[in-house]
């Protein structure tokens, strides 16, 4: 039950034109969890799911799925894997229903009125069944690809950026689904440009850039890492230099002398908690001030902090 | 192994596909294969002399017949693969628990069984202008079956092969139609003048509607046997092709 359910190891992918789309990816998946792949445009989401998928030849590395190889037990891996492909692509003349039901029997399961009822009724698009793909909005054509992908019932389902294009209604809409699969004990991995996707619905973030996987690791685990709180006074009268009193905090003085900017703590809270040591200080001192803004960083922060390293020439 | 629920799915999705579409899909082969028939067999035919034992009507029939199989089976099957691979859908069937084996028997039996239906109704349909009669009726299915699975094969290839909608129908236009009028649909080899007559030989679709014929009318330009292998060889050079695409992803896998 422990054993991962996904083992990648030095995966890597070089297209033909000479691309390094993946390089030495090593990523392990656990069973039930949801893993959200973070990465700018080009990064390599698509071509990391497509290896696992059968959609992308890997040129370097190994892929373990459900504790075997896949190079020989692709058969039966790709049964119990589902794919959301990034792009809309849907038999344009085909009927939902139709569609959804040929997913099924193409993965090999018996026909099941009932499950593929339960399926599109949980989409909501048990109204559309009988109506070609081509009437449906961008967005019940995107629920459509996430019906036939969940149709054979996989066990490690693949959403590549599953809300792009999606309104705020939908999007939130669709993490409940993501939340009903989980329960069922799917275990997804999700691409995303939004932060605020993998921040909320993710267990474990990987952050990938040029192939190459950055980091990995809880999400609370790394918001601890790189999390960071910021503090902002807004004095009341300017300040020429830091008063001796401060120096045991990390601020600065900004905007001329009329800000006090902190910096600091872990994403545990110790930021917070020396925001409020640093009030004191500078009642303390004699320093007054109108008005704190404070902020604690999001896995965006985290992601631009990472990738602007990343962008540093060796 | 083969995936035997996996195989029905796409065979049967494919047919749909062709029901849906069934009118234009018959209807203009059917159209086109009758005015040959009608003109060329019933109306210029007359005035023609017997070839051998059958009169002309009866003669072109075997050719016309094998003109529009090849085109159509090609182009059947080159679309059923080119457009999932066109639309994008493709990789349902990529990401699936499905091999060589499924994916041939599917779109191939289906285009195949297009193709059978396609037979039976100009065949019926050349009843009413020209009367003919087939020798050896179990033959002729069983040689039409074989071209069918050939050619949706061949089309198959193509529809791999082609990167856009102008290389798919390039082949049909550019080679089948062709090959198939110079390859003995409207007369008999022997009678062209010397050289050419051995050139013909050179022809592969001389070997195809000379072997239908046969099935016909019990006598051709070349021997059965010589026919049946060639269809055969073809089927298992197909095969092989579509096996080694298979094997490397070619076109199908980045
Ligand atoms: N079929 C292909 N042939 C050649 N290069 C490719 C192919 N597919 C992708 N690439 C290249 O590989 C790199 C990674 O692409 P990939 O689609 O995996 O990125 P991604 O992280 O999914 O990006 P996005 O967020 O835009 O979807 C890109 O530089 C892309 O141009
Ligand atoms: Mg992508």
């Amino acid at each position: 039950m422990n054993e991962p359910i996904l083992e990648l190891s030095g995966l890597t992918k070089v297209y033909s034109g000479g691309l390094k789309a993946l390089d030495n990816v090593d990523l392990e998946i656990r069973r039930g969890e949801i893993f959200a792949l973070l990465g700018p445009n080009g990064a390599g989401k698509t071509t990391l799911i497509g290896s696992v998928c059968g959609l992308v030849r890997p040129t370097g590395g190994s892929i373990n799925a459900f504790g075997a190889g896949l190079d020989t037990t692709w058969r039966s891996a790709r049964a119990r894997i589902g794919l959301v492909p990034q792009e809309m692509a849907t038999d344009m003349f085909e009927t939902v229903w139709r569609a959804v039901s040929y997913s099924r029997g193409l993965f090999g399961l018996a026909p099941n009125k009932a499950r593929i009822e339960e399926i599109l009724r949980s989409l909501s698009l048990w109204d559309k069944r009988d109506a070609q793909i081509r009437e449906l909005s961008g967005g019940m054509k995107r629920r459509v690809l996430i019906a036939k992908a969940m149709a054979h019932e996989p066990e490690l389902l693949f959403l590549d950026e599953p809300t792009a294009g999606v309104d705020v209604e939908l999007r939130k809409d669709m993490w409940r689904q993501i939340d009903e699969m989980r329960a069922r004990g799917v275990t997804i991995i999700l691409t995303t440009h939004y932060i605020e996707e993998a921040e909320e619905m993710a267990d474990r973030v990987g952050i990938i850039s040029k192939g190459r996987l950055l980091m990995v690791d809880e999400k609370a685990a790394m918001m601890t890492k790189l999390g960071l709180t910021e503090a902002h006074f807004a004095l009341a009268a300017p300040l020429a230099q830091l008063p001796h009193e401060l120096s045991r905090f990390s601020v600065e003085l900004e905007k001329g002398g009329t800000s006090l900017r902190y910096r600091g703590g872990d994403g545990t809270g110790r930021g917070k908690a020396e925001v409020a040591e640093l009030a004191k200080a500078l009642v303390n001192a004699g320093i007054d001030f109108t008005g704190i803004d404070t902020r604690e960083s999001s896995l965006e922060d985290i992601f631009v902090s990472l990738l602007g390293e990343e962008e540093v020439p060796a | 192994m083969i995936a035997w629920r996996s195989t029905w799915s796409i065979y049967k999705r494919e047919l749909v596909r062709f029901m849906r579409t069934a009118f234009q899909s018959v209807l203009a082969p059917v159209l086109t294969t009758s005015l040959y028939i009608l003109v060329f067999g019933g109306a210029i035919g007359g005035r023609m002399p017997d070839m051998g034992t059958v009169d002309f009507g009866a003669f072109i029939i075997p050719g016309l017949l094998m003109l529009t199989l090849l085109g159509e089976t090609t182009s059947n099957s080159s679309f059923g693969i080119y457009m999932p691979r066109f639309t994008g859908t493709i990789y349902k069937l990529l990401s699936a628990p499905v091999g060589f084996g499924e994916t041939l028997l599917g779109f191939v039996g289906a285009a195949a069984t297009k193709s059978l239906i396609l037979a039976a109704i100009i065949l019926l349909t050349a009843r009413i202008f020209v009367d003919y009669t087939i020798a050896h009726p179990f033959l002729a299915l069983l040689y039409i079956m074989l071209v069918a699975a050939a050619f949706s094969l061949f089309g198959f290839i193509m529809g791999i092969w082609a990167d856009n909608f102008e290389k798919l129908g390039i082949i049909p236009m550019l080679v089948l139609t062709p090959l198939t009028f110079l390859g003995g649909t409207f007369y008999s080899i022997d009678m062209l003048p010397d050289p050419w007559d051995k050139i013909a030989l050179a022809n592969p679709i001389v070997y195809l509607v000379s072997g239908l014929r046969w099935t016909f009318y019990g006598s051709s330009d070349v021997s059965i046997a010589l026919s049946l292998g060639i269809t055969l060889g073809f089927l298992v050079l197909c095969v092989g092709v579509v096996a080694v695409i298979f094997k490397t992803g070619w076109r199908l896998r980045d």
